[in-house]
């Protein structure tokens, strides 16, 4: 164990690690500035439940009929075989089809352990890559492995790796519609940032075995069900992009040990939890830990992270916690009480906020003059 | 968003109340509009779960799916949403109104009023487009036949939901965008989306300050979401066992079906009552305001589109397509860029605070006029013209260059050219102005159409002026760049057909 490694360990404490998931992986994108998020995500603590120990428990739930919707569908397309999903390619995307067989992996003979199923999936992998035969080849429950922060990291992705042509492709079953070829943008966005991560995690375990990176596709297939019915449909999704975002956020998390010199040594997340495992830390003790680290709190996290309301009732009072824009208008003054007074009070204002000063005096002043007129 | 919004913002926040950023209201509010809140079933595209909808807030109507994946049972809340909708919309469809002619066009009649539908949030437009995308479609006879109420109330729902789309029309407002558009609260505008928070900013119940209320609005069990999301937890812990029990009624007798049907109305009847009552509240918010001055001009063109729309069908048109064609595409986004500059111009021009935003852009200016010259004639030319000079004292940020053209709110039919701008440091800038028309027609001006010394005024670098309509190709000349001439609407079979589910 590195020392980064051990000190990780020390605080998360004893609750197990969480286990990041394409969705978590993904999420670590959409706040890169956050050292809180960082080192959280780093070492594998377990937000929801950290968040409801310091009394700010997370407002996220799933709808069992989102989720027994999304597993329907995903179970019709992979039926039979994939039939409907081999269907799609062939006739929507005019892939050239010969035999294509199936593998799936989620099981090695029984034996459920995730070493065991990524040796597996390693292995299978890198028999098929190693094989010239141009034959195609379904890998559906393939159990990836990633780097986040220095430690492995197991991905169980809802995809199938499908082999086409000496390449590999991801594709992505999600149970959002397209209604007329057009689909909510930021679902597709997150689906984007999802698959990027697996493509991600297929050329590292490619590249291990020699492959270079043209070994995996950066054209996804995403798989949706069309217009209000339950048929699917397949949509190619470049995700050039998304790989760069997730490769730098990822890079930048492996350089956690900087983040975390600045850290009290003493610093630990653990809940003390009793053998039933019910958190026996006092939750301002909780509190006061979480605040050691420094959080960047934006509007946007209360729809990503688990911390969200605990930052924001620390963000109370500083204008980022009124929107980046909002507090761009503001002249980047930090504080909702600095930007009334430097508004208000005549006076020099110090050098570094008298550009924000004249913007936010003459705001006022105009503010006042039409508010007057009005009356 | 603005840097004077975000100031109102941060007053907001020290006063723990929401904050003013209109002296007028800017939306037009129907006496008797039509309140629709609709739930959708999670996991589903468009399906509807239930909808609490009526135009007197003390008998509201609710409508419920006992099974949402149920293909009749949708189309039966489609019929019963439609015998709602359509009587309110068909009460709109007497008497005319002349509007006469001008600028080359002839006399027109029109409705003398228009429906106005009332959402809760712009993700509930969405579901009334979707709603009407999924019925407008629909047969009326032979095989899959819906009832004749059906496709109708898809086609009023998709021309409600397209016609939202114009900026500053009111026939579908979603209380939110109307509400945030009027006050600024002290939270973000990510957190302005949850209709009963930002209520708590602008109007909170006795005893509580705006932050206090809007905290108590994020409780899902007191105020649950506005929809057509649902809460996730109502969904698993109350939804998914009453929907199974009204399964299991299905093989028991009237009176056990009449029972779980009832016990799953009363839930969501739960769920969609103190949304109602804040909808109300909304309009009311609303229509407390003044009017801006345009507010009746924007709403004659919703009269106008109404109107428009209501002929298409009395002379059975297509319904709407599913993607616009390559012409009519290019139309619309020019109507909207035209109608979004306009209804622009139109704002600042009736509401000082607006205008306020403008001139800290520097795309406008006020101050007083120190000196006029009302009757300086321009005589370079082969005719003498009347051009008066005035020049405006502003303690505003004069950016424009010389040569711009203005225009002043109070007299909109006059331009003024800027002829020079003196700057000294530490003093007013002082504007050298010639105008030009609204003074009548011979080389004195009008009195009252100059401004006179001492009158305080404003310049605008914008206008409400008409502006010209691009001219676009026939459909039937679409050049072959954009697919070519777009092939004729023939309803077919699979548009009648298609799954709902």
């Amino acid at each position: 164990m590195t020392d980064t490694e051990a000190r990780l360990s020390r605080i998360r404490g004893s609750v197990p690690a969480r286990n990041h998931d394409a969705r978590t992986i993904a999420a670590l994108t959409s706040n890169p500035g956050c050292a809180r998020r960082a080192i959280m995500d780093a070492a594998g603590i377990d937000k929801p439940r950290l968040a409801s120990c310091a009394g700010f428990p997370a407002p996220f739930g799933q709808s069992q009929f989102a989720i027994a919707r999304g597993n329907a569908f995903e179970a019709q397309v992979k039926a039979n075989g994939c039939a409907e999903l081999l269907r799609l390619l062939r006739d929507q995307l005019g892939l050239p089809m010969p035999e294509v067989s199936y593998d799936d992996l989620e099981e090695v003979g029984g034996n459920p352990s995730r070493e065991l199923r990524h040796a597996r999936t390693r292995g299978l992998l890198a028999r098929a890559a190693a094989s010239g035969v141009d034959a195609g080849t379904l890998f559906d429950h393939p159990l990836l492995r990633l780097e986040v922060g220095g430690r492995p990291v197991y991905l169980e992705p809802d995809l199938i790796a499908f082999r086409l042509h000496g390449r590999f492709h991801v594709v992505e079953m999600k149970s959002f519609a397209v209604i007329d070829g057009q689909a909510d943008g930021d679902k597709v966005a997150a689906a984007a940032t999802q698959s990027a991560v697996y493509v991600l995690a297929l050329r590292e375990m490619l590249a291990d075995l020699g492959a270079g990176p043209d070994a995996v596709a950066h054209d996804v297939f995403l798989i949706c069900p069309e217009n209000f019915s339950n048929r699917p449909t397949a949509t190619v999704l470049d995700v050039r992009k998304q790989l760069t975002v997730v490769r730098r956020q990822l890079s930048r998390l492996a350089r956690i040990d900087s983040l975390m010199a600045q850290l009290p040594a003493d610093l630990s997340f653990d809940l003390d939890l009793d053998p039933s495992g019910v958190p026996r830390r006092p939750p301002a003790d909780v509190a006061a830990a979480v605040r050691s680290v420094q959080a960047r709190y934006a509007p946007e996290c209360l729809a990503s992270c688990e911390m969200c309301f605990f930052c924001r009732d620390e963000a109370r009072g500083s204008t980022s916690a009124l929107g980046r824009a909002v507090r761009d208008d503001l002249g980047g003054v930090e504080y909702v009480a600095t930007v009334l007074r430097l508004a208000r009070e005549p006076g020099v204002p110090p050098a570094e906020q008298a550009e924000a000063a004249e913007l936010l005096r003459a705001a006022a002043r105009l503010r006042r003059e039409a508010l007057v007129e009005a009356i | 968003m603005s840097t004077l919004t975000s100031l109102a913002r941060a007053e907001a926040v020290e006063r723990g109340i929401a904050q003013p950023v209109c002296t007028v209201r800017h939306v037009h509010i129907a006496d008797r509009p039509l309140v629709f809140v609709p739930l959708a079933m999670a996991g589903e595209a468009g399906a509807p779960l239930a909808a609490m909808v009526g135009d007197d807030p003390r008998s509201p109507r609710l409508l419920a799916v006992a099974q949402p994946r149920n293909r009749d049972q949708r189309f039966a809340f489609a019929a019963g949403l439609a015998a709602v909708l359509l009587r309110y919309i068909e009460g709109f469809l007497t008497g005319q109104e002349t509007v006469p002619g001008g600028r080359g066009r002839e006399a027109r009649t029109r409705f003398p009023d228009a429906p106005q539908i009332l959402v809760p949030n712009r993700a509930a437009t969405g579901f009334t487009r979707l709603l009407g995308r999924s019925t407008r479609f629909r047969r009326t006879e032979g095989e899959y036949a819906v009832l004749p109420a059906v496709p109708l109330l898809g086609r009023w729902l998709t021309f409600l939901a397209e016609r939202a789309e114009y900026p500053g029309s009111s026939l579908l407002l979603a209380a939110t965008d109307a509400l945030s558009r009027h006050w600024a609260t002290g939270q973000s505008p990510v957190e302005d989306l949850n209709l009963a928070a930002l209520l708590g900013w602008i109007d909170p119940p006795e005893g509580l300050t705006g932050p206090q209320a809007a905290a108590a609005a994020e409780d899902p069990l007191t105020w649950p979401p506005a929809g057509p999301a649902t809460d996730p937890t109502f969904d698993n812990e109350v939804l998914g066992r009453l929907i199974a029990a009204c399964d299991r009624a299905e093989a028991g007798d009237d009176r056990a079906r009449q029972r779980a049907r009832s016990a799953l109305e009363d839930a969501l009847t739960s769920q969609l009552m103190p949304t109602w009552g804040l909808m109300w509240q909304a309009a009311g918010l609303l229509r407390g305001l003044p009017p801006g001055a345009h507010v009746a001009t924007r709403w004659a063109a919703d009269k106008d589109a109404f109107t428009w729309y209501a002929e298409q069908l009395r002379d059975g048109g297509p319904p709407q397509p599913r993607r616009d064609t390559a012409v009519s595409a290019a139309r619309r986004l020019a109507r909207l860029e035209r109608v979004q500059a306009a209804c622009g111009a139109q704002r600042a021009f009736d509401d000082p605070l607006v205008m306020a935003e403008h001139r800290l852009a520097g795309e406008a200016f006020a101050g007083r006029v120190v000196a006029a010259e009302p009757g300086r004639q321009d005589c370079s030319g082969t005719r003498r013209k009347l051009r008066p000079h005035i020049t405006v004292e502003t303690a505003d940020p004069v950016l424009m260059e010389p040569g711009t053209v203005l225009t002043s709110p109070g007299r909109p039919r006059q331009q003024a050219r800027i002829v020079s701008v003196s700057v000294t440091a530490g003093r007013p800038s002082r504007v050298l102005l010639e105008l030009s028309g609204g003074m009548g027609r011979g080389l004195t001006a009008a009195p009252g159409s100059v401004p006179e010394p001492g009158e305080v005024t404003c310049y605008a670098t914008f206008s409400d002026g008409f502006q010209p309509i691009p001219a676009f190709p026939d459909p039937a000349d679409t050049p072959w760049t954009h697919g070519g001439p777009p092939p004729q609407y023939v309803p077919a079979d699979e548009d009648a057909r298609e799954e709902w589910s």
